[in-house]
């Protein structure tokens, strides 16, 4: 799950992190009066999307009036910001962050990752700020630093001193550069984050040192016991099929193919998905009905993979471990009878009661293309999808 | 032989008397698996599905001399649950809970290393199908009747592409000797490498088939080490050509974020280490049959 750059920024200031003065602000009025409020002479209007490069995108302005916070705010609000990241449909911006802009000598990268070869926390830190890191992994690794966390002691003093010298700061930006590191090192441990992100980290003319920039990921798997960084989840910034699939605890992902699928088991789906492609055509969506494919999951499953528009067959391929393929057999015949299933569908049933699931589905009488291995149920549905298209 | 279980591994299962544990309990008895009891706590001296019921994976051990345990119990407990398995001297501990935390499994595998190597718990999973060993023992939730007992291992990430590469098999007439799955999540008690290395010192397994998915570097991790040490034949396979970058499919660890990560990439990687790659999912069993042909 991802968060927005003020409300990471509002964690990390939570465990000791320095950030700018900054609130956030959801019209033109409340971004003004928030600068009036905050003060300075400079401020900064940021759009909050959940997306990097949204400086290269436009979504950032820096501001010397009222007047312009006002004009940037304006300009901000209710657009769709297309960043390299997002995609050309873009995000819809509801919230902008006005933060007081600061002078500052240098920009620094810190950041904290779930590094999975070693199955520890690492951190990795670069006096290159606002870089691609992994850019900078593969053109210059030695400005890189690095240092992996032993999860039963946590982050030690002595290794964000390392990183701090490393990063060639003086001895009083030292020490706030460590505090830094250690609250953004707690921030990440206590909140179950998987990735916290600060490009840039910069360093003021009088030693400070602040997250100009702050992003957070977190561990899906941990939100039951961390309640109030769930509750920051903005289901604006998500693909809106995806928000109903997780509605009925389904894991789907849009893509822009027109083979819908309906498959159980994420391994499963993805090589499906890979076959249908082998087979010349494309698929529309990941879609994981899960162990127990109740009628209910399956019809709401086939509601999901038909919202899609561009959706002119639909395959449905269950290897049955946990699942019955006689009750799956029943929720695609339910299903079918429930919704007006206006594209070919073509059912490929395998494992736990096999042939009764088969048997369901050609004693239903509807028309529905059967198949015997994954193989054919993607040539099937490949050949199914092109001749409705051209029907 | 086979890895990991045979029909003499005493089992006993973790949340026995769960819905879900109950019923995969029943079916690994049923499958001819050697459980020999199950832990509840609170419901210790009870006898569920004929088999008697503790308190604690220590008491379990001390009545039944378990080896191995299966867990199904609820994701926040979970980390918990496979500790207690360790500290009781269980040597392998199969995990099918799906939703740990990342961090709470960075502890579960810190913690299996206070053990001296000799005593260490193999885990296997989380978010896994399990262990089986055809015609011998269950250690998951598969459907027991689509393995064919014999020669070739299977090492998956995923639950159904695992049967399916099975299926496929038995359909040509080729068998499993151990088929394991490691998990879908970033984090796992245990790797490709592992497994494989187990393979290739099982006299009875003569050939391995190594299913991986986008995201993380173990598949390219074990296919430099077949390379370099396996004499046997591997055939792999990877899933995800279709997956976008930066999304997750499913499983928590399937995501494309780092270079290499890619199903493209790992294929490449498979090819360029020797291994036979299936052009396909659904050729995984021709690939095997292919490769059995050369033996």
């Amino acid at each position: 799950m991802d968060i927005h750059e003020y409300q990471a920024k509002e964690l990390l200031a939570g465990f000791g992190v320095p950030v700018p003065r900054g609130s956030v602000a959801y019209s033109p009025d409340q971004a003004v009066y928030t600068a009036t409020e905050l003060g300075g002479w400079h401020w900064a209007v940021k759009a909050q999307v959940h997306s990097g490069a949204r400086g290269k995108a436009g979504g950032i302005k820096l501001c010397k009036t009222y007047h312009e916070v006002d004009a940037a705010a304006r300009e901000l609000l209710g657009k769709r910001l297309v960043t390299v990241q997002t995609g050309p449909e873009g995000k819809p911006v509801q919230r902008v962050y006005v933060e007081v802009a600061e002078p500052f000598e240098r920009e620094l990268y810190l950041g904290i990752v779930l590094d999975r070869k070693a199955e520890r926390v690492r951190v990795i830190a670069s006096a290159e700020g606002g870089m691609d890191i992994e850019e900078l992994a593969n053109t210059a690794p030695e400005k890189i630093m690095q240092v992996v966390v032993e999860p039963a002691v946590g982050l030690q003093a002595f290794q964000a001193r390392q990183i701090a010298f490393g990063l060639k700061l003086n001895i009083k930006q030292v020490s706030r550069a460590v505090t830094a590191i250690m609250g953004a090192y707690r921030a990440f441990r206590d909140l179950d984050a998987t990735m916290v992100e600060i490009n840039p980290l910069v360093v003021t003319k009088d030693d400070r040192v602040l997250a100009l920039d702050a992003k957070m990921s977190f561990d899906d798997n941990a939100m039951f016991r961390q309640r109030a960084v769930a509750d920051m989840r903005d289901p604006s910034q998500e693909d809106p099929r995806e928000v109903q699939a997780a509605e009925h605890n389904l894991n789907y992902v849009g893509l822009d193919g027109d083979i819908g699928c309906i498959i159980n088991g994420a391994g499963l789906a993805m090589a499906t998905m890979d076959t249908i492609k082998y087979a010349g055509g494309a698929p529309a969506n990941f879609l994981d009905v899960g162990g127990g494919a109740s009628p209910e999951r399956v019809a709401n499953s086939f509601r999901l993979v038909l919202s899609d528009k561009n959706v002119k067959a639909i395959l449905v391929n269950i290897f049955a471990g946990i699942n019955r393929c006689d009750w799956v057999a029943q929720g695609v015949v339910q299903a079918c009878n429930d919704i007006d299933i206006t594209v070919p569908l073509i059912v490929r049933l395998a494992g736990t009661n096999e042939e009764e699931g088969q048997r369901i589905i050609r004693e239903s009488g509807l028309p529905i293309i059967s198949a015997s291995s994954l193989t054919e149920a993607a040539k099937k549905a490949v050949e199914a999808a092109r001749a409705h298209a051209a029907s | 032989m086979s890895i990991l279980i045979n029909e003499k591994t005493k089992i006993i299962v973790q949340g026995f008397t769960g819905d879900k544990g109950s019923f995969h309990a029943k079916e690994m008895i049923e499958y001819g698996t050697n459980v020999v009891g199950g832990v509840t706590p609170g419901k210790g001296g009870s006898t569920h599905l004929g088999k008697p019921v503790f308190n604690t994976v220590a008491e379990a051990v001390a009545a039944t001399g378990a080896e191995a345990s299966i867990t199904f119990v609820a994701p926040a407990f979970c980390a918990d649950a496979i500790m207690e398995a360790a500290d009781a001297g269980i040597q392998l501990v199969c995990s099918i809970t799906d939703g740990i935390p990342a961090q709470d499994m960075m502890r579960v595998k810190r913690y299996l290393m206070r053990y001296p190597k000799e005593r260490r718990t193999l885990m296997v999973g989380p978010n896994c199908a399990g262990i089986i060993s055809p015609g011998k023992a269950m250690l998951g939730i598969m459907p027991g009747h689509i393995y064919k007992q014999g020669t070739v291992g299977i090492v998956s990430r995923s639950g159904t592409l695992g049967y399916e590469a099975a299926a496929q098999m038995k359909a040509l007439g080729i068998g499993v000797s151990t088929s394991v799955g490691i998990g879908g999540d970033p984090i796992n008690g245990s790797s490709f490498l592992d497994h494989l290395m187990k393979f290739e010192e099982d006299p009875e397994t003569t050939a391995v088939v190594m299913i991986g998915e986008i995201g993380g570097p173990q598949e390219a991790e074990a296919s430099a080490w077949v390379k370099e040490n396996m004499s046997k034949p591997v055939v792999g396979y990877v899933a995800g050509l279709t997956a976008p970058k930066g999304r997750r499919m499913g499983h928590a660890g399937a995501i494309i974020s780092a270079a290499g990560d890619s199903a493209a990439e790992k294929s490449d990687i498979m090819r360029s280490y020797g291994l036979s790659v299936a052009p396909s999912a659904g050729e995984l069993g021709t690939t095997v049959a292919a490769m059995m042909a050369k033996l």
